[in-house]
């Protein structure tokens, strides 16, 4: 029997929390019903998933949860349209289905030995948490250098993973630099300001050979580019993760392209350089 | 390569005569003389006389709507949430009179569907479940140019038969093994005479020396992808479009499609339907944001795609065959030939 990559894994809901203060972020924990199809989903962080709600449709969304993390796939997501907004109003031991993983990742192999700048801002975090969690876990460390984070939201309660990020603060293996556009917290004892001019003040200088992640709303990539060509960083070493319409997820229904490039299939992660090459078209 | 003489007096006999192991799909001329390809009733015949039916075959394996999954939406039901392929008919079938641009088109789009990493089993499976007995042009119309675009009248390329108009009679040049196993289940088995291959070399050169319009396009991949995407002739092209889809409708070669979920009580199902790059819907986000909000920017992802985009993915020439639909329904007159001389120019 072929395999049919629009059938989706049938799972169940085991957990839901809600991450931001405006209650428009869930994280929802699936399990899949059959055991063996975990091992089917095997993903790398950087892939994003279907998630499919029968009568109601699919939705594409950034895998939060990392390849180290077994058990259960995770995904944090907005509440935004018809689907995720009938995901929201779902309930644990709910069952419904995913399709994936799909997408190209961040090219880890690429990455290792080098030194990495992860830029988030808002809800973009998702496989940036997915990627940090992947790189934090002993078995991969080593094989990475240095590692800066830069994350920032609105406000404290925007943060998404607030009790791990504050774990990640007290590591000495990461740099964290935690921001928000601003707060009446007094006890607020991270940075506050946007996310580009954090950067610009707390990430590392490029080596020659840094990587640098960014994942964000276009506003902040915008601003975020110029800030990392000022720290030496190569259009060839910035990596973006795109969003576009999407529907089939793998290269079928032809509405993400970009160009002669998919995002959901060549990407969703480009470089700068790739990127600059193509219409813009997202 | 052998070929078959087929009498016409014997033509609908030996059609029927193949339903013993196939179901027939030809043209046929409907309401509005709308022209498709669709499944025909014992005894129909199919009408080989239209040169370029108003939609293409592409609907046989890529239906316009197809059920991909059903469900039950009945909590009570072990079955609840749970998707099912429908069954599906894959029986044997031959597309009868097919012309030789859209059984080109139909290998354009395998490209698509059947990749190294992912097959579309629906379209997939329809399409080994076709025999192509095809019919060369012998009349081209007006708008087509298919003698530029690697194809032409007498193109073989994705057919099982090759049938060609000899007046009272076809001349059937066998292709593949499934063709040839179609002309035994007709019963289509008397050997042609000596002179029939010259026969049907001359009536192709006719008909290649009927379509008088050419287009270039060897200079477009080349050119650099935003120094075309930039050009200044885009508002122009797009400036008298209406957005309404019709060109990628009837084109062989369009193959985009949305899903859908539709309900009903406690059934549901979900459907891939066409979809066009001319719908504003196509690529908006959820945030408001679109992409490609003009229509000036989705005439050209239409053009683009077709002209430039596949060529530099595939890098086998243009996603076209030149059969000429999107000209002759384009209600404003928007012209592919004209736009690919733009781009070439």
């Amino acid at each position: 029997m072929t395999i049919n990559p629009y059938l989706p894994y049938p799972v169940r809901i085991d957990d839901i929390t809600v991450e931001s203060e405006d209650k428009s972020l869930k994280t929802f924990k699936f399990v899949f019903l059959d055991p063996k199809n975990e091992e089917k989903f095997a993903y790398r962080a950087g892939q994003f998933a279907e998630l499919s709600i029968p009568g109601t449709g699919e939705i594409p969304i950034g895998i939060a949860s990392s390849p180290v993390e077994q058990g259960f796939v995770a995904f944090t997501v907005n509440k935004a349209g018809v689907v995720t907004s009938h995901l929201h109003n779902m309930k644990v031991g709910d069952t419904m289905g995913i399709r994936g993983p799909l997408g190209n990742s961040y090219p880890w192999e690429q990455l290792e030995g080098k030194d990495l700048l992860i830029i988030g801002g808002g809800f973009a975090f998702t496989t940036l948490r997915s990627s940090i969690v992947y790189l934090l876990h002993p078995d991969n460390r080593d094989r990475y250098g240095n590692i800066d984070v830069v994350y920032g939201s609105r406000t404290p309660g925007m943060l998404l993973y607030l009790d791990e990020l504050k774990e990640w603060e007290k590591r000495d293996d990461i740099n964290m630099h935690i921001t928000v556009d601003g707060t009446d917290d007094p006890d607020w004892k991270y940075n506050i300001g946007f996310v580009p001019p954090i950067a610009e003040e707390k990430a590392p200088k490029s080596d020659g050979d840094t990587y640098a992640i960014v994942c964000g709303p276009p506003i902040m990539i915008k601003f975020t580019m110029p800030v990392l060509e000022k720290l030496g960083y190569d259009h060839d070493h910035i990596l973006l993760s795109l969003e576009n319409r999407m529907k089939c997820g793998f290269g079928m229904c032809g509405r993400c392209g970009i160009g002669k490039e998919l995002v959901c299939k060549d990407g969703p992660v480009f470089t700068v350089a790739q990127v600059n090459e193509t219409p813009k078209e997202f | 390569m052998k070929i078959i003489q087929i009498n016409k007096s014997d033509w609908l006999a030996g059609l029927e005569r193949s339903r013993k192991d196939y179901s027939l799909i030809g043209p046929v001329i409907e309401g509005n003389n709308v022209s498709r390809f669709r499944e025909l009733a014992q005894g129909e015949e199919p009408d080989l006389s239209i040169s370029a039916t108003t939609l293409s075959p592409k609907s046989v394996v890529f239906p316009q709507s197809e059920v991909m999954f059903e469900y039950s939406l009945d909590p009570e039901s072990i079955e609840y949430n749970i998707m099912r392929v429908p069954e599906k008919n894959y029986s044997q079938k031959a597309i009868i009179g097919i012309r030789p641009f859209d059984a080109a088109a139909m290998l354009m789009v395998k490209m698509n569907f059947d990749t190294p990493e992912y097959r579309d089993p629906y379209w997939c499976d329809a399409y080994e479940s076709c025999t192509f007995i095809g019919l060369a042009v012998n009349n081209p119309l007006p708008d087509d140019f298919s003698t530029s675009t690697n194809c032409g009248p007498f193109s073989t390329e994705g057919l099982d038969v090759l049938l060609v108009d000899n007046g009272d009679h076809y001349l059937a040049q066998t292709i593949t093994e499934n063709g040839g196993s179609w002309l035994k289940a007709a019963g289509f088995e008397a050997e042609a005479p000596a002179d029939a291959q010259k026969t049907i070399d001359s009536l192709k050169e006719a008909a290649e020396k009927k379509i008088t319009t050419k287009i270039e396009h060897n200079a477009i991949k080349d050119k650099e992808v935003l120094d075309l995407y930039n050009e200044d002739y885009w508002e122009q092209v797009a400036f008298s479009c209406l957005n309404c889809g019709t060109c990628t409708y009837v084109c062989p070669t369009c193959w985009c499609f949305d899903i859908q979920d539709e309900t009903s009580r406690k059934y549901g199902k979900r459907m891939k339907n066409w979809d066009s790059c001319m719908y504003p819907l196509f690529t908006i986000h959820t945030t408001g944001h679109n992409p490609r909000d003009t229509k000036t920017h989705r005439v050209r992802q239409r053009f683009m795609h077709k002209l430039k985009y596949h060529q530099d993915k595939y890098e086998k020439g243009i996603m076209c065959v030149g059969c000429g639909r999107c000209v002759t329904s384009c209600p404003v007159n928007i012209d592919i030939r004209e736009v690919c001389r733009l781009m070439n120019g």
